[in-house]
């Protein structure tokens, strides 16, 4: 099941409305995401990025995951 | 707790470096796993590699134990690191080294100076 680079940035604007967000990739399942929020700031990589994820809701999941990759970069604004 | 993740944490606090990747450090089955573990042995650390395509139980309770949804997942001293993004960031900026030093994990030095000197 293929997803598109619009399909996905929608999900993580659900759950981080005033972030800084670009999604990558054209060939249905390799990706790549930087997100920026404020949300981030004090939290380590783990933590934002777990937080990423869990907006994605179950997407990355294995076998059955539509994304099977998504390279995640994550931070606070500058 | 699950059998599966029971083991999970068994494994990571027996060990003081573990990946749990797709594959074998030998050979890896997987982009992501193989780029971790191949800086881990160019990095000259000594790690245990576990293959989650082994082991059905064990590839979803990783996940749950660890509440990350993707493969590898490197832990030391049974602190989850992080999956393959973080790994590479740490890697390039040095807190991979800073980590390893300040858990007593040996490593190559100048290894790691190489991998960022070609990445740099």
């Amino acid at each position: 099941m293929a997803i598109d680079a619009t399909d996905i940035e929608p999900l993580i604007r659900a759950a981080f409305p005033n972030a800084r967000i670009s999604v990558e990739g054209d060939d249905g399942a390799h990706f790549a995401a930087e997100v920026i929020d404020e949300s981030f700031r004090g939290k380590n990589r783990v933590q934002q990025q777990r937080a990423v994820y869990a907006a994605l809701k179950g997407k990355m999941d294995g076998p059955n995951g539509a994304l099977h990759a998504l390279a995640l970069t994550t931070k606070a604004p500058d | 707790m699950t059998d599966a993740t029971t083991q999970v944490k068994d494994t990571v606090t027996a060990n003081d470096v573990v990946l749990f990747m797709k594959g074998t450090k030998e050979m890896p089955q997987c982009g992501f796993s193989s780029r971790v573990a191949g800086v881990l042995n160019f990095m000259g650390v000594e790690f245990n590699d576990v293959n989650v395509l082994a082991d059905e139980e064990i590839r979803q309770g990783i996940k749950d134990y660890s509440d990350w949804p993707t493969i590898p997942q490197l832990y030391v001293k049974g602190e989850f690191v992080g999956g393959c993004d973080i790994i590479t960031e740490m890697t390039l900026s040095g807190e991979l080294d800073t980590l390893f030093a300040d858990n007593g994990v040996n490593f190559d030095q100048d290894a790691a100076n190489k991998i960022r000197e070609a990445n740099g």
